[in-house]
């Protein structure tokens, strides 16, 4: 059976080429990178020359980027440690309705705290703007955290106004970029971004390793505490290995950004128009134009997503859903919720999300067994009357 | 997460479709949580299901539950029928992860609903059992990725 793996967003494929560059790291060069030793100096100079790669592609310096666990880490860093860090000038942050849970738990576990939160709403497509932003500065603010791009339906947000207008009004600007790095250019410099999260396995890189970029000028209290390492900024040995691998995977997703970006837009505007053309009554979750280049999110009218992952899993396709059955909660996706989806809609919704390996076959292969997986699971649909 | 047999029984789903010329039928569930169940029951007078189908919108567990219970009440008479409960579903689909123990007891609320239908078009007393109380629709325990 044919297999086409379209769950990107949930996780990427290590690259063959970054493994390559990880294999000395688990094998020979095993040193702790705190030692003086030259078998810990080794595994420093390709901690380093990881960092220097993540601080290159995002323009920022070296010593503003810090290795973390995950993803998921360097967002419960960021927001922990302003919160901390900044309690004598305010308890605010403004953040979206949309977050990721990194964010949005992390936020309810400081508003228990006291911290007051502002979720601001999203549009129909998932978006918000940098006047919704403005007017909910306060002088109380201390942080503003919006993702750059969404992890479900794949809105990227207008980071760069969001940024030009956090820096004018003197609040730390933070954005979860997990999705975006890899995708879209980023420039943290030129869109006044202060701190960012981004995670290897979503762009070909390997899993249990994530960065954090911290503007110079900001010191944030260490998340972890234990040890020196990250100039005090993120305590335990380093996952040397996984470093050298996030650097390797983001210099060469980064190397080639637009030329991807272009084919795999491509491939997503066939599999979006291909989809729209052959299924009735679906609806595309999201920005029509600005998302991600690898994100495709339909809600199938009249079925159920766990039902459509399973059909499409016994084709050999692997995708994702919003609907409450693939979370096992009451309700289905926050994020669907927030653009105003129904239940009933936001349960019928399904994610495919391409990598670097998708082809033009693996999309045509869909566009033959998805069209058919509604068509049986409609018929088999009380709610369709087709 | 699921057996083989609630696999066989969502990708090859018995009973499916209406019962064009059925005396009973029940409804469940609703689009909100994710999943409706309609069990349509064809009852000979003599009070033996000869026939039955399922129409169902929901996940794997729900149209296998649904397909299960239409397979275990064919054939049967409607007090055999009420006597169906949803852990005789879930064991004969040989189990069912914990957050998807509701979809077997909406199999069973939709059999007795589409059975009280039945008595109800009949004009005959409803048997006792067939009436299910309204409760909480319970999901198990919330799980992320």
């Amino acid at each position: 059976m044919r297999k086409v793996y379209l769950d990107n967003a949930a996780t990427t494929a290590l690259s063959p080429k970054v493994l390559e560059k990880m294999m000395p790291y688990l094998t020979g060069i095993y040193g702790n990178a705190s030692s003086p030793h030259s078998f810990g100096q080794e595994a420093r100079r390709g901690v380093e020359n990881a960092r220097s790669q993540v601080a290159k592609v995002l323009n920022a310096l070296s010593e503003e980027i810090i290795f973390t666990g995950c993803g998921t880490e360097s967002d419960n860093t960021a927001l922990i440690g302003v919160v901390e860090r900044y309690a004598k000038k305010g308890n605010h942050i403004i953040t979206t309705n949309i977050e990721h849970h990194a964010i949005l738990h992390t936020c309810e576990a400081l508003e228990k705290k006291g911290v007051e939160v502002t979720y601001l709403p999203v549009d129909e497509n998932g978006m918000v703007t940098a006047e919704q932003v403005a007017e909910a500065i306060t002088d109380k603010t201390i942080l503003v955290s919006i993702m750059f791009a969404n992890n479900e339906v794949g809105t990227i947000m207008p980071i760069a106004e969001i940024g030009k207008i956090c820096r004018e009004r003197g609040v730390i600007f933070h954005t979860d970029a997990v999705q975006a790095v890899g995708h879209v250019p980023i420039d943290v410099k030129e869109m006044n971004i202060d701190l960012l999260s981004l995670s290897a396995h979503k762009f070909h890189g390997p899993k249990g390793v994530g960065a954090l970029y911290m503007r110079k000028g900001i010191r944030l209290p260490a998340y972890i505490m234990g040890g020196a390492q990250e100039r005090k900024r993120r305590a335990g040995t380093e996952n040397v290995a996984g470093i050298v691998g996030l650097g390797a995977a983001v210099e060469l997703a980064c190397e080639n950004l637009e030329e991807s970006a272009a084919r795999m837009t491509a491939l997503r505007n066939k599999l979006i128009d291909g989809l729209k053309e052959r299924i009735p009554e679906i609806k595309l979750n999201g920005h029509p134009t600005m998302r991600l280049p690898n994100n495709v999110n339909y809600s199938i009218r009249y079925i159920e997503g766990e039902s459509i992952l399973l059909m499409l899993d016994m084709h050999g396709i692997a995708a994702s859903s919003g609907s409450a059955c693939t979370s096992g909660s009451l309700d289905p996706s926050h994020v669907l919720l927030a653009l105003g989806l129904s239940h009933e809609i936001a349960h019928g919704s399904v994610r495919l999300t391409l990598g670097d390996d998708t082809t033009e076959e693996d999309i045509d292969y869909v566009l033959e067994v998805l069209p058919k997986i509604a068509e049986r699971l409609r018929a088999m649909s009380p709610l369709y009357h087709g | 997460m699921y057996t083989e047999k609630v696999l066989d029984h969502f990708s090859n789903p018995r009973n499916m479709g209406e019962v064009a010329d059925a005396n009973g039928m029940g409804i469940v569930g609703n689009a909100k949580c994710g999943d409706i169940m309609q069990i349509f029951l064809k009852v000979s007078d003599d009070g033996v299901i000869e026939d039955c189908g399922f129409k169902t919108f929901g996940c794997g567990a729900a149209i296998a539950t649904s397909s299960m219970a239409t397979e275990m009440i064919k054939g049967k008479t409607i007090e055999e029928a009420l006597a169906l409960t949803n852990a005789a579903v879930v064991e004969a689909l040989e189990g069912l992860p914990p957050a998807k123990i509701h979809c077997s007891v909406l199999a069973e609320e939709a059999v007795k609903s589409a059975i009280v239908d039945y008595c109800k078009r009949k004009g005959i007393a409803i048997p006792e059992g067939a009436i299910v109380e309204e409760h909480e629709h319970d999901h198990g325990e919330a799980e992320e990725e």
